[in-house]
């Protein structure tokens, strides 16, 4: 069986799923299944071969010959790609049908098609590239990826805030394909060519690999959202549709950590200081993206900022991973990059279920400003039960997947006490992130889903079967990766094996495999039986409102809001949280009426980036004469250009040759 | 062989240094027409066997370069009602003179450009900078929209003297989509040329400004 044109036919599809919702008519419905049809069938066949390729299959490849060199199509299968494709191919497929109930073409006809097309393209470009062996190829892919996400930002144009989002996320992406365009040139100078292979170890300094090194981690790591790097990501994944909005979050940002992989399978020299910079940076973006979300309620950039904490959780993975193979430790390479991968694919669940549970309350509602809503767990039961299932699982708690990933990154901290003990002072980081996530969900379900609503959630209403469907699927997989470990272990262990590059230890014999599924199953059961109890034997039939406290005329307005239920932690965090509060001035004894609201902004983009924005605008408004609007300049100009750029030539290669 | 196509090339230059010279419109459009009418018989020239593929380039070339682009271009005019270019960003006794020291140059620099043992001559490589200049001249200092073409036209002419040099390496067809590229160019600008006039009573480019941000 030839599973790589299994792939390439899902990927074909996805192109396809877009351009065939345009045949019927702008306000019907019917093509709209159609596409969506369409796009479940490709993720079936790309998820099939996947797991096939993942499950012991051989590695495939394609050539596909051009006439100019730099054309020529160089595609490949492996374990490493096989393991990334399996969430884009399961989650694009879910998000489609989603996309049927959520985004129906009879009532958005205005940005339906648009919608679709591109988030075809997307799931594409994002299969492609894990496929890609050369380096044009791969530029290709991740612009397409890129240019597809900026346009699905962008579905509800006329909002200003979506305007706003796009434009930030379009210049933090350029400069990211910048920096890869820069990386991959550097590789083909070494190289000779443009295929990705393993430079040779003597070939190059050091000096020079830590500079492809530092380039790979700033460039994919703004994708991947990587703290300080995360800046465009929160109001992005916010403005986006919310099915969009779970793609973006877990599958989309993890090409960031599969290009970082990838770039570190090509290097020879590993030092230890590479492995201790990414686990050091891992621990900065998890506690200061738990940190910033806490401070959040718009719901949507609240699971953002949670999606900057996880991309950290996996980084420490990765970091562990290198920090092993510099010290020649298989177990810390295999428990680190075991864990790394495997919370891929769990945050790639749970981040994408709760996405799809707060685009169910959108759905409901109307609305994402956490201070509206409350009380939804009485009128919207399903969504409530797969937020709960997701908060669980993103705060690491057993029985679910975030739990086993999670405790593969702490095994392997706690194998590092031996050696390298400051390093185990992550694992400690690590505790309190969980910790901190925990108290952020309490947060935002106890808003959203307990107590009594408060503006708008009295129109809530359950969405229908086009929206939970995916969300049981996702929720179906991370109870079935958290009880049972071990099926996931074989992926794993072939991944692993393909990115180390030797062949690694038994991650059966380091995990306790078989005590996780008795534990999971354990909790399962006494949770089950803890229900029956308290529906069957303690059934009391009493309803009042929550937190009514025992006033006689209690107010949807006496109870927690998403601001006092985090103000404790943020007052003992403050510097680190940029919070602007606006408080009511009381002067006379008997105060008028006030308003209080507090604000959250990024830290990274109000503090960093915007100042550095606006100095460069104005230091390049001198520019400004240059253009001046006649073509016969604009000639002039490229004219000077080309005979700049060819006098430049020579000193360039110079300096090339001194360097390398 | 070579006397001809020597003697053709020289007959280009002077028609370029024509083109920089005059203010009517329609004696510059009748220049480009005749050069590219000298330009289509180049192709046969230069290659050693005569086969369909040059034959059906030159035909084309003189088809398009000719007679239909100039055509398009008089038409153009005849709509715009334009005659003659006026206040050139620099005079036409200095574009000249630019142009032949430009010309000048190329030909004192043909000793150290022309490829080693091409069978052409060193004529081709001066011919085309000569070419590649008059082109850049007439697209910088120029106002109108017809003159604009033109200096386009002369700008690709150039490149496709350039090419007689790489005639074995480049297949035809891509000769052939440029040529088709140039046409199609060429006609959406006639077109926007009269969608102007009609809309604004004036195609002087230098008044699109207003655009500028």
């Amino acid at each position: 069986m030839n599973w790589l044109a299994l792939v390439i036919l899902g990927v074909i599809a996805f192109v396809l799923s877009g351009p065939v919702g345009m045949l019927g008519r702008r306000s019907g419905n019917g093509w709209h299944w159609v596409s969506a049809a369409v796009a479940v069938a490709g993720g079936m066949c790309g998820l099939v071969a996947a797991f096939a390729v993942l499950l012991g299959s051989p590695s495939e490849s394609l050539t596909i010959p051009a006439a100019a060199p730099a054309m020529t199509v160089n595609l490949r299968i492996g374990p490493l790609s096989a393991f990334f494709l399996i969430p884009i191919f399961a989650i694009g497929s879910l998000s489609s049908i989603y996309g049927l109930g959520y985004w129906p073409q009879s009532r958005h006809p205005r940005n339906g098609r648009k919608l679709r097309l591109w988030y075809g393209l997307l799931i594409a470009g994002m299969a492609l590239l894990t496929l890609c062996q050369n380096s044009i190829d791969f530029l290709v892919a991740w612009e397409m990826m890129a240019l597809s996400t900026f346009f699905l930002i962008l579905t509800e144009d006329q909002k200003s805030s979506a305007r706003q989002a796009a434009w930030v996320y379009l210049v933090a992406t350029h400069l990211g394909t910048l920096l890869l365009v820069a990386l991959f040139a550097i590789f083909r100078v070494i190289n000779g060519s443009f295929l990705l292979r393993p430079l040779v170890p003597d070939q190059v300094g050091l000096a020079l690999q830590t500079v492809i090194f530092l380039l790979a981690t700033v460039g994919f790591g703004l994708k991947a959202g990587i703290v300080p790097l995360h800046f465009w990501l929160p109001e992005a994944h916010a403005n986006a549709p919310s099915h969009v909005s779970a793609t973006l979050s877990g599958v989309t940002l993890k090409m960031g950590i599969f290009g970082i992989l990838r770039v570190l399978t090509l290097l020879p020299a590993r030092p230890p200081a590479w492995g201790i910079f990414l686990l050091g940076l891992g621990a900065v973006s998890a506690f200061l993206g738990v940190l910033w979300a806490i401070a959040q309620h718009d719901l949507k950039k609240l699971l953002a900022y949670h999606s900057v904490e996880n991309i950290g959780i996996i980084l420490m993975g990765l970091g562990l991973a290198l920090v092993g193979q510099a010290e020649h430790h298989p177990i810390w390479i295999i428990l680190g990059m075991a864990g790394c991968l495997l919370h891929v694919w769990n945050h790639g669940l749970f981040k994408s279920l709760l996405f799809l549970s707060a685009g169910s309350v959108i759905h409901g509602t109307g609305t994402r400003d956490i201070d509206q809503l409350g009380g939804l767990a009485k009128s919207m039961k399903i969504t409530a039960a797969a937020f709960l299932l997701g908060a669980l699982a993103i705060c690491g708690l057993p029985p679910l997947n975030g739990f086993v990933s999670e405790f593969l990154i702490y095994l392997g901290l706690f194998h590092t006490m031996a050696r390298l003990p400051i390093l185990s002072l992550t694992a400690a980081i690590l505790a309190m992130v969980g910790a901190l996530a925990a108290a952020c969900f309490t947060k935002a379900y106890g808003s959203v889903f307990l107590g009594t609503s408060r503006r708008v959630s009295h129109r809530a209403h359950e969405s229908g079967p086009t929206l939970w469907i995916p969300m049981g699927l996702l929720a179906a997989g991370c109870v079935l990766i958290g009880i049972a470990p071990s099926l996931v272990l074989t992926p794993l262990i072939h991944a692993t094996a393909t990115w180390s590059g030797q062949p690694s230890p038994e991650l059966a014999s380091l995990v306790p495999v078989k005590t996780i599924t008795i534990l999971g199953v354990g909790l399962l059961a006494a949770f089950g039986a803890g229900w029956v109890g308290q529906r069957y034997f303690l059934r009391r039939d009493r309803t009042g409102i929550t937190w009514g406290c025992g006033y006689i005329a209690p107010s949807s307005r006496m109870q927690y809001t998403a601001s006092s239920l985090a103000q404790m932690l943020l007052r003992a965090l403050g510097p680190l949280v940029r919070q602007r509060r606006c408080e009511p001035q009381i002067s006379a004894v008997f105060a008028g009426t006030g308003q209080f609201e507090t604000h959250a902004d990024d830290p990274v983009l109000k503090d960093a980036v915007e100042p550095v924005w606006r100095r460069l605008r104005f230091m390049l408004a001198g520019g400004q004469g240059f253009q001046r609007g006649s073509i016969q300049n604009y000639i002039f100009y490229m004219l000077l250009t080309v005979l700049v750029l060819l006098a430049f030539t020579l000193p360039l290669a110079m300096l090339w040759n001194w360097l390398l | 062989m070579i006397m001809i196509l020597n003697a053709i090339l020289v007959l280009v230059i002077l028609i370029n240094l024509f083109a920089l010279g005059t203010s009517r419109m329609k004696a510059l459009i009748h220049a480009a027409a005749l050069q590219g009418v000298l330009l289509g018989l180049l192709p046969p020239l230069v290659v050693k066997d005569v086969g369909t593929l040059p034959l059906l380039m030159a035909v084309m070339t003189i088809l398009l370069k000719g007679i239909v682009i100039p055509n398009m271009l008089l038409k153009a005019l005849r709509d715009a009602q334009v005659k003659r270019e006026v206040e050139p960003l620099i005079g036409f006794m200095p574009s000249i003179l630019l142009g032949a020291v430009a010309t000048a140059v190329a030909l004192a620099l043909a000793g150290h450009l022309a490829p080693p043992h091409s069978p052409l001559g060193l004529l081709v490589i001066p011919t085309s900078i000569s070419m590649l200049c008059t082109g850049f001249l007439l697209l910088t200092t120029r106002v109108k929209a017809v003159t604009q073409v033109i200096g386009f036209l002369l700008l690709e002419n150039g490149i496709f003297v350039f090419g007689l040099l790489l005639l074995s390496a480049i297949p035809y067809l891509v000769e052939l989509g440029v040529l088709l590229d140039l046409f199609v160019g060429i006609f959406v600008i006639s077109i926007i040329i009269h969608h102007i006039n009609r809309a604004f009573a004036s195609q002087d480019t230098s008044r699109l400004s207003s655009l500028k941000g």
